[in-house]
């Protein structure tokens, strides 16, 4: 079928705006985020490694550019978005394939969704606090002086 | 190829990284941060083969899991034949262009002298 | 038994802690979109001040703001009692019924009403349903099955299901097509060509009835590029349903299917009568 009129619908605004619809829709928004993130930096790094290749002075040259505060607080960012990616991946890999979400039933007033259970709800938490320990872990290594 | 096939190697890349990242990581940290990142130490690390491995193929799943996941993404932008078909090709160009470019860097640091 | 009690004395204690949460208020002012697409008039918001009692509906509002106030609002309903999905809207930017949201759930003296996103906008607060049922004709929403000859009356026979069997699927079938999921679904959103979560639902719905024998065909109806796999379990869907049907469910566990995670019951079924015959 020709899917081709575009009225009304809410593009970008309805990801960019994730809080109106409880916690599985802000986890599927910084998922998307933090993926698009760490796609960028995977270029990104895999660029600045390149300069390994072209000796000592270039590889110095590199580390003087990135190894900054500003480098480091970049690094912070990307420790928590790659923990926050990776354990809630974990959880949606389960969750997609229907694993965690219960079972259909009879529903019955007020009709709550038994997919949007606890464990979905624990999942996103759990994966939020492991983010946050690895940026409290990465910023004692990077700004710990060692 | 289907989407589900395609799903399932997205899942499966996915986990795959979560593990080799892992370690890698831990190869930052057996020795002081800054120390690690010394030229001299990460030409060495290159010359360790089981690592190269690890980081050949921290690459590979990386670039497929990665441009897979900014394939959907730009799929759900847009729709049409044109923008379909170009979505799929540039986005594996893409990663065969990353994967080709960081394994170029693998072998040239695995053939630099230590301590050059 | 106790089990039933239990459930009953759970949900008696939810439907008192939402009471609680009602907010008392002799009148209301409804913020109503106005706009006409045919007669291209410039999208606006009309407000109204309307009477309300506790158990004044969004819907009872609107319909008196319509009758007292301003006879040309655009406004599309039925049955007022959730029954046949026809006024479905934005309330304070949320997709709901209208029938089935009292005011007095809502915060603040002004209820905004707007009409659904993700459908093309015909007038005020109605829109354009054709794509969101194309896409549900699009999942061929009736039993299959050869081995029921229609044509020869000698062969009808009934279908055996067991209440087990029944509950697999049930809960999908309770949907009235409101659009409140469509409209809440950022995949949508975005992706003209994406089924939505109401037809993903009703995809696993038949999928997951015993009596329906098209399996592969109905997988291989979602598995392609702009299909099932665009959902990624945000939960909007579930979150805004006003009957319970919970699509995220079903469209995960469809999911579960094609990824093999599940096994597939109507296969287990066959090959144990299989081996009974032998």
């Amino acid at each position: 079928m020709e899917a081709t009129d575009r009225n009304n619908r809410e593009g970008l605004k309805a990801w960019l705006n994730p809080s109106r619809y409880g916690a599985e829709r802000i986890s599927y928004w910084l998922q998307r985020l933090t993926g698009v993130g760490l796609l960028g930096y995977f270029i990104g790094h895999v660029y600045e490694t390149s300069s390994l290749t072209q000796g000592p002075d270039a590889w110095a040259a590199m580390l003087e550019l990135t190894q900054t505060p500003m480098g480091h607080m970049i690094l912070l960012l990307v420790i928590g978005m790659s923990t926050f990616h990776s354990a809630n991946g974990i959880r949606l890999i389960f969750t997609e394939g229907g694993k965690g979400l219960g079972k259909p039933g009879r529903p019955d007033y007020p009709y709550d969704a038994v997919s949007l259970n606890y464990r979905q709800k624990s999942g996103i938490w759990i994966a939020l606090i492991l983010a946050a320990a690895a940026m409290l872990f990465g910023a004692s290594v990077l700004f710990g002086g060692e | 190829m289907r989407e589900s096939q395609i799903m399932k190697i997205h899942y499966v890349t996915g986990i795959a990284a979560l593990i080799v990242v892992a370690v890698h990581i831990m190869m930052r940290l057996i020795m002081p941060y800054n120390m690690s990142l010394e030229y001299e130490n990460v030409v060495a690390n290159y010359h360790n083969v089981p690592y190269v491995l690890l980081l050949e193929s921290i690459l590979i799943l990386i670039a497929i899991h990665g441009f897979n996941g900014l394939r959907v993404i730009l799929l759900e932008m847009r729709q049409g034949r044109n923008w379909e078909g170009s979505i799929t090709v540039l986005t594996i160009a893409a990663m065969i262009a990353i994967i080709g470019y960081g394994t170029r860097t693998i072998l040239v640091a695995n053939g630099l002298e230590m301590g050059q | 038994m106790s089990e039933t009690i239990e459930k009953l004395e759970r949900l008696d204690k939810k439907r008192k802690e939402h009471e609680k949460k009602e907010i008392e208020r002799s009148s209301i002012y409804l913020k109503i979109f106005r706009a006409n697409r045919a007669t291209g008039e410039q999208a606006h918001y009309d407000t109204v001040e309307v009477p309300v009692q506790r158990s004044t509906t969004v819907l009872d509002a609107l319909l008196y703001a319509k009758g007292y106030k301003d006879h040309s609002i655009g406004i599309r309903y039925s049955c007022r009692m959730a029954s046949c999905g026809s006024c479905g809207m934005k309330i304070n930017g949320i997709p709901r019924l209208a029938c089935y949201t009292k005011v007095s759930e809502l915060y603040g003296d002004t209820i905004t009403c707007e009409p659904l996103s993700n459908f093309p906008h015909i007038r005020d607060l109605a829109t354009d349903f054709t794509q969101f049922f194309e896409h549900h004709k699009d999942m061929q929403p009736y039993i299959q099955n050869e081995n029921a000859d229609i044509k020869d009356p000698s062969k009808l026979s009934e279908f055996v299901q067991s209440p087990e069997d029944v509950d697999k699927f049930l809960q999908f079938s309770y949907c009235i097509k409101c659009g409140c999921c469509y409209s809440a679904c950022p995949t949508v959103a975005m992706d003209t060509k994406f089924p939505g979560p109401q037809a993903l639902a009703q995809a696993y719905r038949y999928f997951a009835d015993s009596r329906d024998a098209a399996t592969e065909e109905r997988l291989e109806l979602v598995d392609d590029r702009h299909g099932i796999f665009r959902c990624h379990f945000a939960g909007s869907c579930s979150t805004v349903c006003p009957k319970g049907v919970d699509p995220a469910l079903g469209i995960q566990l469809l999911k579960g299917h094609m990824l093999g995670y599940s096994s597939n019951e109507k296969k287990i079924a066959d090959l144990k009568e299989r081996l009974m015959r032998k």
